[in-house]
């Protein structure tokens, strides 16, 4: 039995033998002999990305707001790209020596045997030049693609950009599925519906042979994805509309935002100044980008979602007559006298009603109103009375709007400011303030920060007696989709609809005969209601504010419009309301010299008071 | 054996070690478990490395990539083993034949019934999208009945009929499975010559075999004038040497005439009666580069992803070669690819190494079983895990001719996984109950 045994000897030996030579054959393989490496490198399958074509953009009339451009990108292989006349390359792309020897670097970092991106988005004429001598250039290619293109120049703000995603959306799992030189909507519109509009990217995959030669596709595109393009987005911007106002805001600062009432749907969205979107497309972008970015003016700046810190002025008394004419302290005939020593006021008849009280924006009387409406005396404690007064309002207040992210569609929305208890008790103290510390509320100054998106919404939410629905700038995914339906709610106030009647009515006659006569348009038979503003600013001439929202009957356009240095919403910012509202209605332009007026910019030479 | 005892407050107790203790799970052999559990995930990883591409990332969990479902298999696999743990182990071999009986009823009925899947008519539509690979099943089943048969009687003193017997039970369901058409699969029954040599088989059958098994190679890599002189000086020089070999010429020329045959009858064999398909693979083997895209493109594709891997390899995932089924069958029976491309020859190294531990483990626990039943199939498991092992790994590195048989416990598929679950568990589950045996 015993030697039987020792055939166990035999079979692990055989075991043995066995793996020791596989151990040695996998050593002469893999690295004793280089060939198989080389046949790995040059018999293998080369990659290539299809890019799907981004969704297109249209405005709310079947207008193209962006499309795509063709745009080339230089690719290398650095293991292939041997023996490159790097002078001659320089010369050929105008770079440089020192940047193409940079670039080369770069890529060799990136990767020996992978493409990586030599330089971006040659223009079509680039392109042509460069193919015809790529043939003395081994291990480059083109890889064509697309980039954005605004035929219009318009709506950059809103539209936003797209650029390459960056590495720190790379490791972010939120972005799972993009590659490095991906592009990936960075802002506005383009960010916020980047789901919509990239599509699916599609892979190919092709042999090569030693010399890159195309071998046909691999085993007949069994693996192989196609690309599918991106949705195409219908904004609910009229691009006429937002032309005009862009034509009209040239060279002032500040913001225009247009809302059709009953739809929330954006008309117009200007911040001024503003920008051609096209810097943003082509192999300029960085330059470009940093040079907006640092600009005095602040051209990136998104003025009306971001521009939250500056007080809405008079504007605001609206809200104040509104909320008190829900608390029954004042109604319609209620009067008070223009007590100048309450607070300043300019000369006009008294004492006035609500309808001529914001007919004329007499601060005393809103004054009065707003100490009505927070000193109820539901405490005895004047100072308690104020707190409780002011807590109630503020609810009030957040109901139109204002204190909170509208949620329109764009990202950097901000939610500005409505004075709190909590922010006075902070302030003063407990117990330590009342009604005459805070009185500038009454007519929209102190511890209040509007954005002209709010502004504007305000604006319809008067105009649709009560409601609004959040705006937003993208009516429907692909030509034919439905609105979204998270545009579609409304949002109600606290005030009844029938308080707006007397406001409306007097918001008629600060056009017809009050502050804002610059927005009249009843020569071509339109009733304009509108309200304007001041915004107070420490650091230069006043902010000018016009709200308006018009036809009085079943309005159809609301719109703020917000002149950074224009001293007086009558002055600077009315006509340009006026001229936008006329240009929707009926698609032409009377008012020549109005127009004429808001181009001149004379109004920003207007000495201040 | 004298049994230890202490004396412990007061009492006799048995010493607790883990050689005497009762438990299935004391005594089962935990190295072996180890060495399976490392190999499977290691094969898991290496599945989902083939699928993986970067370009459209899917989580290595998801069941709509092989990994997910191997995983399922893995996890089924782990159930499997528990149950064959927990089964009275004398069962395994009081119902050695009826289970074998049972298989090739199986296997005869999977021939009638099967639906070719490319060619073959191996596989058993279970439904629901699963199906059963008979043949895998045939293999432990097989290994139950040898073992049961030789502890019956001795390889060294049985008659003519025993071996004729024994003869049947190996290569019955051989046969059968080369009828399904997955004649690599039956090769694997030829394996078991391993255990029969230790059983007490002459080791000349071992030794002709595998002079045989040269020259049949060598006839196909050497043209036959050279190869025959060749032999011709080989046999003069032995006779030079040997003069008990001279005395026996006639002797030597009757050989030299046998070998001369078989050379011309290999070649004929090869080139007019094997199907074009089966001598591709073995025209595969003896040259590749003849047509690299045609018949040698296996062999050629992963020759080049295990060559491309250098020292180091590439790295987890970041192989190029091992995609897209760019080396055909990649998850199942090249995945050996995978390991060699993107760890080098330090991780194709460390695998074969934890092979051999695993052979050598097995071939340690045969030893120990203290009945031939226990140690035969102890042999039966290792050779046919060896056998898989030599070819799989051998075919990707040319040193084996292309024969479709899975890597064990690391390649894709729930009927592999399964099969050498089972095979491997039961012996684990014998062996852990092998102090209950009486040794004969």
């Amino acid at each position: 039995m015993n030697y039987l045994e020792n055939r166990k000897y035999v079979i692990q030996a055989i075991f043995l033998v066995v793996g020791v030579v596989y151990a040695l054959r996998l050593f002469y393989i893999q690295v004793v002999d280089s060939s198989y490496k080389q046949a790995a490198e040059t018999n293998a399958i080369k990659t290539v990305i299809q890019y799907p074509f981004r969704g297109l953009i249209y405005d709310r009339n079947g207008q193209l707001l962006v499309q795509n451009t063709p745009v080339y990108d230089l690719m290398i292989v650095p293991k292939e790209a041997r023996n490159i006349d790097t002078l001659r390359l320089a010369n050929m792309l105008e770079i440089p020596l020192e940047d193409a020897r940079e670039r080369f670097k770069k890529a060799r970092a990136y990767s020996w045997v992978k493409p990586s991106i030599f330089m971006q988005m040659l223009t079509t004429q680039d392109f042509a030049h460069i193919q015809d001598n790529l043939i003395d250039f081994p291990g480059f290619y083109i890889n064509a693609r697309t980039a954005r293109g605004y035929p219009h120049k318009s709506l950059g703000h809103a539209l936003g950009y797209i650029a390459e995603i960056s590495p720190k959306q790379l490791e972010d799992t939120a972005y799972h599925g993009y590659r490095p030189g991906d592009y990936i909507g960075k802002a506005g519109i383009e960010m916020e519906y980047e789901k919509y509009l990239m599509g699916r990217r599609g892979v190919k995959y092709k042999m090569v042979n030693v010399r890159g030669i195309d071998k046909g596709s691999f085993k007949d595109g069994a693996y192989d994805t196609l690309s599918i393009a991106g949705q195409n987005l219908v904004s609910t911007i009229d691009l006429d509309l937002q032309a005009y106002g862009e034509y009209l805001m040239d060279g002032a600062k500040g913001s225009v935002v247009a809302i059709e009432p009953a739809t929330g749907e954006i008309l117009a969205y200007i911040s001024a100044p503003f920008y051609d979107p096209n810097l943003f497309t082509g192999k300029d972008y960085g330059k470009n980008y940093m040079s907006l970015l640092q600009d005095p003016d602040k051209t990136m700046f998104n003025r009306p979602i971001m521009a939250d810190q500056n007080p809405p002025g008079s504007i605001f008394k609206l809200t104040q007559a509104l909320i008190a004419l829900e608390e029954g302290v004042i109604d319609p005939n209620t009067r008070y006298a223009c007590n100048k020593s309450l607070v300043n006021c300019h000369p006009h008849p008294s004492p006035l009603d609500l309808r001529g009280a914001v007919q004329h924006s007499c601060n005393p009387w809103f004054f009065q109103a707003y100490r009505a409406l927070l000193n109820q005396g539901k405490s005895k404690n004047t100072f308690t009375d104020t707190s409780l007064g002011l807590k109630d309002w503020r609810e009030q207040v957040l109901t139109f709007g204002f204190g909170q992210k509208l949620g329109i569609d764009i990202p950097g929305e901000k939610k500005g400011v409505v004075a709190s208890t909590d922010l006075y008790d902070r302030v003063y103290g407990k117990n330590r303030w009342k009604y005459s510390t805070i009185y500038s509320l009454s007519i929209g100054q102190g511890e209040l920060g509007v954005t002209p998106l709010q502004m504007a919404n305000f604006m319809a939410t008067i105009a649709n007696k009560g409601y609004y629905v959040t705006p937003h700038l993208i009516r429907s995914i692909g030509e034919n989709g439905k609105p979204l339906q998270e545009n579609q709610e409304r949002h109600y106030t606290s005030v009844k609809p029938h308080h707006y009647e007397p406001i409306i009515e007097g918001m008629a006659e600060v056009v017809r005969a009050g502050t804002a006569r610059r927005a009249n348009l009843e020569k071509v038979g339109i009733v304009v209601c509108g309200k304007t503003g001041t915004a107070q600013n420490p650091q230069g001439p006043d902010h000018a504010v016009f709200v308006a929202f018009a036809p009085m009957e079943n309005p159809k356009i609301a719109i703020a419009v917000y002149v950074e240095h224009g001293k007086w919403g009558g002055q600077s910012a009315a006509p340009i309301a006026g001229l936008m509202i006329e240009q929707y209605l009926t698609d032409t332009v009377t008012m020549k010299a109005q127009e004429k007026w808001v181009l001149s910019r004379e109004y920003l030479n207007i000495k201040s008071k | 054996m004298p049994v230890e005892q202490r004396v412990l407050g007061g009492k006799i107790v048995q010493p607790s070690s883990r050689r005497t203790s009762h438990s299935v799970l004391g005594n089962l052999d935990w190295v072996t478990v180890l060495i399976y559990f490392v190999l499977v995930a290691l094969g898991w990883m290496n599945i989902y490395a083939v699928v993986y591409s970067p370009d459209n990332v899917v989580n290595i969990f998801s069941f709509d990539i092989n990994s997910g479902k191997q995983l399922l298999w893995i996890g089924t696999g782990v159930i499997l083993m528990i149950v064959l743990l927990v089964v009275d182990y004398k069962v395994y071999e009081h119902l050695a034949y009826p289970i074998y009986g049972a298989i090739i009823l199986l296997l005869l009925f999977t021939l009638a019934v099967a639906n070719p899947v490319a060619g073959s008519r191996s596989w058993l539509d279970l439904g629901g999208g699963i199906r059963l690979q008979p043949a895998e099943l045939a293999k432990f089943a097989t290994a139950l009945a040898i073992s049961k048969f030789l502890s019956q009687v001795s390889l060294r003193q049985q008659k003519m009929k025993d071996q004729m017997v024994l003869a049947a039970i190996t290569f019955l369901p051989a046969v059968i499975i080369i009828l399904q058409n997955e004649t690599g699969s039956a090769l694997v029954f030829g394996a078991f010559i391993l255990a029969f040599f230790r059983e007490g088989m002459s080791p000349l059958i071992l030794i002709i075999g595998g002079t045989a098994a040269a020259i049949f190679i060598l006839t196909l890599l050497i043209p036959k004038l050279y190869l025959l002189i060749g032999i011709a000086a080989v046999m003069g020089l032995a006779m030079f040497l040997d003069y008990r070999l001279m005395r026996r010429f006639k002797t030597m020329i009757a050989l030299f005439v046998l070998v001369v045959g078989m050379v011309f009858s290999v070649d004929y064999f090869v080139n007019d009666i094997l199907q074009p398909h089966q001598q591709n693979r073995i025209k595969a083997l003896i040259n590749p580069e003849a047509d690299p895209l045609g018949y040698g493109w296996n062999v050629t594709q992963s020759k080049i992803a295990i060559g491309s891997g250098g020292f180091w390899g590439k790295g987890f995932l970041e192989g190029t070669q091992t995609k897209f089924d760019f080396v055909p069958e990649q998850s199942t029976d090249f995945i050996f690819c995978t390991i060699g491309e993107e760890h080098g020859w330090v991780g194709s190294t460390i695998l074969i190494g934890l092979f051999m531990l695993l052979l050598l483990r097995i071939v340690h626990i045969a030893e120990r079983q203290k009945s031939v039943f226990g140690r035969t199939y102890g042999y039966c498991v290792v050779s046919v895990i060896f056998f898989h092992f030599v070819i799989n790994v051998g075919m990707t590195i040319g040193l084996a001719p292309v024969v479709g048989i899975p890597l064990p416990f690391f390649s894709y598929g729930g009927s592999s996984l399964w099969s050498f679950t089972i095979l491997l568990f039961i012996l684990l589950a014998i062996d852990a109950n092998r102090n209950r045996e009486l040794v004969r």
